[in-house]
């Protein structure tokens, strides 16, 4: 039995993605900025590549911008406005408790460089309200960036609604959408994003690409010099393989994705209620405005690492966000940031489901995380607490 | 290459001495909730001699194979010999853990020390 429940974490590539980058090898080894014909070959590649990609968004292509990943996206993003908007003396940035490190860390290493950050509440529902980002605007404020849906908990956040907000008020929009992308249908234009980020390998595509759509007209400075790659905004010969990848693997997840979103989405709610069926669990995040796949869960009394170990040797690949899986002492920044204690946050799961699962595949976790929750809390001291009502039960 | 060790996991899966000693005259318990890791060590002694013991603990997996290696290393033996257990041989024992896991085993060895200690308090209690 092996079971993969981690396309949170990446997925498995796509045949056609496999296919598109072996001929491109093959065919396409010319330098795209070469004049020759091989090279103004290779060109033509990535230019239909970047029209494939930008169109799934209705963006242009040249407002698709081809990066290493989500990180170097998300990065370029939110420096370019802050950097932008330090010239005109705005040196404030709102977002998220809950966003993805990529996001988090830059704003931190902003904060030094003399910039303020406001982390909204994601309440308990893990959902940011527009009305809240209306509110901590202020004159200096001169980006928004919130991610499109969690990484963790698989919240969808109120895109369009913040966008309204931002536009009326003439302030940058980013959006971390590494989650979003492939399994929801984005417009750009519809939902006034200024930035969005991408993620190759989420949506079945190789790792270590992805791209930034940055809206013509607004800053876009380059993390690295170089060439006149990408407009100058991002040096270095472009990785082809890759990205046509890419665009193979995101045709493919968009040509498949009403019906796919139905079908995980059944699979996510039967997962949901098998595993609600066990005594003091709870799901994290609103149980509607979550993605197709996203099951993430806290059983009280045992901790995440173990939980996942032994799952792993019932064949079935899963993550946790606590402490231990995380290599820090403190459980994952999302289920706090929803207000799960510390001793609750611990005993997470989360479980991603996406194409290769099955409904047999969704019963077989059920039983099997119902085996290892009670085996886990047969030798658990805090479970004996609890259950002995020495200490009160939280879920 | 593996997370843990095959020592590691082996404990970890198959853990040995787990659950509770009704009857036991040295209770200890350490770590807390909050930090993702308890240990509580159920101990019974007889004429300076560990006769039993058993552990309960939450935590990941490599607190639970040093509880139980642990266990495993101070059953049967002799106060003298349980008092000079480390945190060291514990995770020599378990051919190593992660340097960030470390921690693990000094929690195995704290539980054994405030068992012994719960031990002492309950003796000079009764003495009085
Ligand atoms: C929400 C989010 N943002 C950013 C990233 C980083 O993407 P990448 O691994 O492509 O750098 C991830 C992936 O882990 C993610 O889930």
């Amino acid at each position: 039995m092996s079971i993969y429940a981690d396309h949170a974490a990446t997925t498995a590539m796509s045949e056609a993605a496999i296919e598109a980058m072996t001929r491109c090898m093959r065919e396409y080894y010319g330098n795209p900025s070469s004049l020759y014909r091989i090279g103004q070959q290779a060109k033509e590649v990535l230019e239909q590549a970047r029209e494939d990609i930008a169109s799934v968004i209705h963006a242009e292509s040249r407002e698709i911008y081809f990066t290493s990943g989500g990180s170097e996206a998300d990065n370029q993003a939110i420096r370019s406005a802050a950097l932008a908007g330090k010239k005109k003396g705005k040196n404030h940035i709102i977002s998220t408790a809950f966003e993805h490190h990529a996001v988090l860390h830059t704003l931190e290493q902003l904060k030094t460089e003399g910039f303020e950050v406001t982390l909204l509440d994601v309440h308990e529902n893990g959902v940011i309200r527009p009305e809240e980002v209306e509110a901590a605007l202020r004159p200096e404020t001169c980006l928004v960036t919130v991610m499109y849906a969690n990484n963790e908990i698989g919240t969808i956040q109120p895109i369009r609604e913040i966008g309204a907000v931002c536009r009326a008020h003439q302030v940058l929009f980013h959006t971390d959408a590494v989650q979003a992308v492939g399994p929801l249908s984005i417009d750009v234009q519809a939902e006034n994003i200024d930035y969005l980020s991408a993620s190759s390998h989420k949506f079945h595509g190789p790792k270590g690409v992805g791209f930034l759509y940055a809206r013509k007209g607004v800053p876009l400075l380059p993390l690295i010099n170089g060439g006149a790659q990408e407009k100058g905004k991002r040096a270095g010969t472009e990785n082809l393989p890759g990205i046509v990848g890419m665009a193979a693997a995101l045709k493919e997840t968009v040509a498949e994705r009403d019906a796919e979103a139905v079908r995980l989405t059944g699979l996510r709610d039967r997962l949901i209620a098998g595993l609600k069926e066990i005594p003091h669990s709870a799901l994290n995040g609103d149980a509607e405005k979550r993605l197709p796949g996203n099951v993430s869960f806290c059983f009280e009394g045992i901790e995440g690492e173990s939980l996942l170990l032994l799952l792993d040797e019932k064949g079935i690949s899963a993550s946790s966000g606590s402490a231990c899986t995380s290599g820090s002492l403190d459980p994952s920044h999302v289920l706090l940031a929803i207000g799960r204690v510390h001793d609750v946050a611990h005993g997470s799961l989360r479980l991603t489901l996406g194409r290769e699962n099955t409904p047999e595949d969704v019963e077989y976790i059920i039983s099997a995380v119902k085996d290892v929750v009670s085996y886990l809390r047969g030798f658990s001291p805090v479970w004996r607490d609890l259950q002995s009502g020495k200490t009160p039960f939280i879920l | 290459m593996a997370l843990y060790s095959e020592k590691v996991m082996d404990h970890f899966l198959h853990p040995r001495n787990v659950g509770v000693i009704e009857d036991a005259n040295a209770i200890g318990e350490v770590g807390n909730a909050k930090c993702g890791d308890i240990m509580k060590m159920y101990l019974k002694i007889k004429d300076d001699i560990v006769e039993d013991v058993k552990f309960e603990t939450f935590g990941c997996g490599s607190a639970i194979a040093s509880s139980s290696m642990a266990t495993e290393m101070i059953k049967g033996k002799p106060l003298s010999e349980v008092r000079t257990l480390t945190n060291k041989a514990v995770t020599e024992a378990l051919d190593g853990l992660p340097a960030h896991k470390i921690h693990c085993s000094v929690l195995a060895e704290e539980a054994i020390k405030s068992a012994l200690e719960d031990y002492e308090n309950r003796k000079n209690a009764g003495n009085q």
